[in-house]
């Protein structure tokens, strides 16, 4: 039986500067933690959103996200979709290997991103920007 | 003049229920120990007042429509509860398709003089009940699933328990396969008991691990980093022989992890660690 | 509020880290340790990070670059207090804060700067495992 993702609630937040990184944090500990998530999955969803967030920021000159409350079957979660009009990325596969940045950071960027988070999904076109989205399951 | 038959159900409800208890009580599967028969014709005449409600000559061959939600509902909510009660499928199933086995009856004896509105409205009513029945197996299932779930749940809660061996030092044998959702409880239990009782030292024991593939040593060298992390210190005690031998033969690298092969000798090196000493008492000083 | 206070107590620095940092003042605490660790001598710094629901690999990085740079100016670096939640992500987000010692709390944190310092004045009998990048 295929179970269908079906949308709780839905709220969004423009992330235009570093300072937008903490209180974008805090909302989404508070959805997090309005649906029951355990300690460690919250951990687990709020550091994978702080590393996306920091990517658009420093790859896509900030965007939007997306935090959604969503539903499958008996398990609630929570989706962070990430929409940015940065530059894209050209190849995706080299960018989710272990180990690759361009930038300066410590390369843990996407791959680690991924393993912190139940479903990891990434768009981009170059020259017009890069959609990620992620899914945390309450269980997850 | 074609008759209304959601109306002529309606009218014929008090015999549709005798019917159907009658049915549901002929039948051998009966369970009794589980269910009184107040309960049981309690439960049917919801259903069915439910159903009737909702039933009308627009709806009846529409399953999807949205009238039926609160019978679906009512039915939902029945064969969980059955399923948790530790009925069987079959005996699930009886109570829907005895009902249907009442309708049909029902019709068959109103309609015995218009055979093609008989046909119309059996063939409506086989379909609707149908799609009842198939609601029932799934949600049937899905009650079943959740006390396969809840029992997943204790069995990982009582297989991790961490033991405080000595001042500063716990032990954390560890029983059973070790998958990642096992060791996600493991590693939290243990983490969080560091921190309560402040020790610097854990061992992890896997006496009791059936194997160890590059994927469970993975789970393990990951408990290892995290713990060293929070700064305190991790020995693996328990390394059988055969898993040092399929450890060695998957080429997995343990290196990093002080490794012991039995709980007594980790626990003589956490004392080492914690410049302890464990001596015999001289008889002379006694005395 | 756009600077963290950094304690000195004896040949130690202490810092404890109350907030979920900004990224101006985390690179802040970088410049403003490193600056003190110069003009106190001091011989260890212990970063109390309890407080801290989350490490994210630029805190991560923060924390890695105090211990690395204290390194060179001879100091050590001792990470406490560190929550269960947060060891568990930051292992599996693949950081594991190399250049740092870590302890359970401040208290076992000072022992350790302690015994580090000791041995540092005797003759080197151990090396440690930190290498800096």
């Amino acid at each position: 039986m295929k179970l269908m993702k079906i949308v709780l609630s839905k709220d969004s937040m423009k992330i235009e500067r570093e300072q937008d990184v903490v209180p974008f944090r805090g909302r989404v500990k508070e959805y997090a933690v309005k649906i029951g998530m355990s300690l460690v999955n919250q951990t687990k969803l709020i550091t994978a959103a702080s590393e996306l967030v920091r990517n658009m920021l420093k790859y896509g000159n900030g965007g939007v996200v997306l935090i959604e409350v969503i539903s499958e079957g008996r398990d609630n979660g929570i989706r962070l979709t990430f929409s940015d009009k940065g530059p894209g990325i050209a190849d995706i596969a080299l960018a989710m290997k272990d180990g690759y940045s361009s930038g300066k950071s410590l390369g843990i960027g996407l791959p680690g991103t991924k393993r912190l988070v139940n479903e990891f999904d990434i768009k981009s076109t170059p020259g017009q920007g890069t959609t990620v989205s992620i899914i945390k399951w309450k269980n997850g | 003049m074609k008759q209304d038959i959601s109306k002529l159900l309606q009218k014929k409800k008090k015999q549709i229920l005798e019917d159907w208890i009658n049915n549901q009580l002929a039948d051998a599967t009966l369970r009794e120990d589980l269910m009184s028969n107040d309960e049981l014709r309690e439960q049917s005449a919801e259903l069915l007042d439910g159903l009737l409600k909702a039933l009308t000559d627009k709806n009846f061959s529409d399953v999807e429509s949205k009238e039926f939600e609160p019978v679906y509902e009512i039915l939902a909510g029945i064969s969980v509860s059955r399923a948790k009660q530790g009925f069987s499928p079959r005996e699930t199933g009886i109570y829907v398709f005895s009902l249907k086995d009442a309708l049909l009856k029902t019709l068959q004896t109103e309609l015995k003089d218009d055979p093609s509105t008989l046909l119309d409205a059996m063939l409506k009513t086989n379909k609707l009940m149908d799609s009842m029945g198939i609601l029932t197996f799934e949600t049937y299932l899905k009650g079943r699933e959740e006390i396969i779930l809840r029992q997943t749940d204790e069995i990982t809660e009582i297989s991790t328990p961490v033991i405080r061996v000595w001042d500063g030092i716990l032990a954390l044998p560890i029983i059973g396969t070790l998958d990642s959702a096992r060791t996600q409880v493991v590693m939290e239990n243990l983490l969080q008991e560091i921190v309560a009782s402040g020790s610097t030292i854990a061992i992890l024991d896997i006496s009791g691990v059936p194997a160890v593939d590059s994927l469970v040593a993975q789970h393990l060298i990951k408990t290892v980093a995290a713990t060293r992390l929070m700064g305190a210190e991790c020995i693996i005690s328990g390394i059988r022989p055969e898993i040092a031998q399929t450890v060695v033969h998957l080429g997995i690298d343990l290196s990093s992890i002080v490794t012991k092969a039995t709980l007594a000798n980790a626990l003589k090196h956490a004392f080492g660690i914690l410049r302890l000493e464990v001596r015999k008492v001289q008889k002379e000083k006694i005395v | 509020m756009d600077r963290i206070p950094i304690l000195r107590m004896g040949k130690f620095l202490l810092v404890t880290i109350q907030i979920d940092l900004y990224d101006r003042l985390a690179t802040n605490l970088e410049s403003d340790l490193v600056q003190m660790v110069n003009k106190t001598e001091a011989k260890g710094v212990l970063i109390d990070i309890s407080a801290l629901s989350i490490v994210d690999s630029f805190m991560g990085r923060i924390l890695g670059n105090i211990g690395s740079m204290s390194k060179i100016m001879d100091a050590e670096t001792v990470v406490v207090g560190m929550q269960p939640a947060v060891a568990i992500t930051l292992i599996e987000l693949g950081l594991e804060l190399k250049g740092v010692h870590t302890a359970l709390n401040v208290e076992k944190g000072m022992e350790l700067l302690k015994e580090k310092i000791a041995s540092d004045e005797e003759p080197p009998d151990e090396t440690d495992e930190d290498s800096t990048e």
